[in-house]
C-alpha cells in the first residue's frame, strides 16, 4: 500500500514536471544573454525559405552580437530585417549581425528582423522543433529550438517580451 | 462751354468702365457656371491616374488568362513571390480570415497572387505554394514581360535584389481592391487593422 501510494506520487511527480517544462522549455540563456520563445512558421510545401523569430535580452553590461547561426532543418541561416516604406516590403541581409546593447531586449519578429532559413531541408510543418545554433560574438554559442507554428501565424502574445 | 464738353466725355468714359465690368461679369459667368463650364467627368478624368487595367498572364494551373476572365467579379489583387518568408504568406492569410469574416458573400471576390518572381515562379510552383492557403486563391504568373506589364498597369513596385544565396524581391505590399467591372476602388495596406481592411472588402462586395 506504502508502495503504491509512493508509486502514485511518484507519477504524479513526475506528470506536474513534464506539464511544468513547456513553460520554462522555451527559454534560454547563455552568458548574460536570455533567448525567448524561438519559433518559426511553416512554409508551403514549395518554398524553400523559412523565418525564424525570438527575443534576446541582454542583462550583461558589455554589448554583444549575434554574428548568425545554423540549424538541421536548413543549409543556411542568415538574418535579415524586412521594412515597409511608401507600400513597399524590402528585405535586405544583416551581414555584419546584429548588436544587442546593454540592458537591451530585441525582438525578432514578422515584418522586421528575422532568422532566415536558407535552402529548408523540408519544409517546416506545424508542431514540429526545428533544432538550431545561435553564435554570439562574445558569449559564444547556445543550442535552441525553434517551434513551427502555422503557416503566416502572427507574433504570439506572450512572446512580446522575454525572460519569464 | 468747354467744361460741359469735357463733363460729355467723363460720362461716356463711365459707360464704357460699366459696360466693361458688366461684359467681364457675363464672361466669368459663362465659363464657371453657365453653359461655358467645364463638365464634371471631365474634370474628373485629369484627376485620378487609372491604375489596373488589361492584363495576360498564365495561371497556377497552366491556363492563360486575361484580366476580362475575371470581369464581373470584385478582386482583390497583391504582388508576392513563394520565396518571401514574410509579406505574402502574411497578406494570403490575413486575406482568408478576412474573407472568412464576411462568409458567403465574400465567394464572389477573386482573390489574386501575381508573382513578380516568375523565373523561379512557374504555374507549378504557384500550384504547390498555394496548397497551403484559401483554395479560391488564384496565383498568376507568365513570362517576365507579362508580369512587367502587369506591374505597370497597377502602378507596382518590384526589383531583384541580390544576396548570398540568389536574389530575393522588393515589393509593393498592398493589396489592390478592384470592383467588379475590373476598375480600381482602393487599396488595403500592409500593417491595415482587421476593420478597416473588412470594411473596405465590404464596400468593394456590394
Amino acid at each position: 500500500m506504502t508502495r503504491f501510494a509512493n508509486g502514485a506520487l511518484g507519477v504524479a511527480l513526475s506528470l506536474a514536471a513534464y506539464a511544468a517544462i513547456p513553460a520554462h522549455a522555451h527559454d534560454y540563456a547563455v552568458g548574460p544573454l536570455k533567448i525567448g520563445h524561438p519559433w518559426a512558421r511553416a512554409t508551403p510545401p514549395a518554398a524553400k525559405i523559412g523565418g525564424g523569430y525570438l527575443g534576446i535580452e541582454n542583462t550583461g553590461s558589455t554589448p554583444d552580437r549575434l554574428l548568425g547561426g545554423s540549424t538541421e532543418a536548413a543549409a543556411r541561416v542568415e538574418i535579415h530585417e524586412s521594412s515597409l516604406t511608401d507600400g513597399i516590403m524590402r528585405m535586405r541581409e544583416k551581414a555584419d549581425g546584429v548588436v544587442i546593447a546593454s540592458g537591451q531586449t530585441i525582438e525578432f519578429k514578422p515584418g522586421g528582423l528575422h532568422l532566415m532559413l536558407v535552402d529548408l531541408k523540408t519544409p517546416l510543418k506545424q508542431g514540429d522543433k526545428v533544432k538550431a545554433t545561435l553564435m554570439f560574438e562574445r558569449a559564444g554559442s547556445v543550442a535552441i529550438e525553434l517551434q513551427v507554428k502555422g503557416v503566416g501565424a502572427p507574433q504570439p502574445a506572450q512572446a512580446e517580451h522575454t525572460g519569464h | 462751354m468747354s467744361i460741359l464738353k469735357w463733363i460729355r466725355y467723363g460720362a461716356w468714359a463711365g459707360v464704357v468702365v460699366v459696360a466693361m465690368i458688366g461684359a467681364a461679369v457675363m464672361l466669368g459667368w459663362w465659363q464657371v457656371d453657365g453653359p461655358g463650364r467645364p463638365s464634371p467627368d471631365r474634370a474628373a478624368s485629369k484627376g485620378a491616374p487609372a491604375v489596373g487595367g488589361p492584363f495576360t498572364l498564365v495561371d497556377h494551373t497552366g491556363k492563360t488568362v486575361t484580366d476580362a476572365d475575371y470581369r464581373g467579379k470584385p478582386m482583390a489583387v497583391f504582388f508576392g513571390f513563394t520565396n518571401c518568408p514574410e509579406v505574402c504568406p502574411t497578406t494570403l492569410l490575413k486575406m482568408a480570415n478576412l474573407t472568412r469574416q464576411i462568409g458567403a458573400a465574400a465567394d464572389k471576390l477573386q482573390i489574386l497572387l501575381i508573382t513578380v518572381d516568375p523565373e523561379r515562379d512557374t504555374p507549378e510552383q504557384l500550384a504547390l505554394y498555394l496548397q497551403s492557403f484559401d483554395p479560391r486563391v488564384v496565383g498568376l504568373s507568365g513570362s517576365r514581360e507579362q508580369v512587367d506589364a502587369a506591374l505597370k498597369a497597377y502602378m507596382a513596385y518590384a526589383k531583384k535584389i541580390p544576396t548570398d544565396s540568389g536574389y530575393t524581391m522588393d515589393h509593393s505590399a498592398s493589396v489592390y481592391l478592384m470592383r467588379a467591372d475590373g476598375s480600381f476602388r482602393t487599396m488595403i495596406d500592409y500593417h491595415e487593422d482587421d476593420g478597416s481592411a473588412l470594411n473596405k472588402i465590404r464596400m468593394v462586395l456590394r
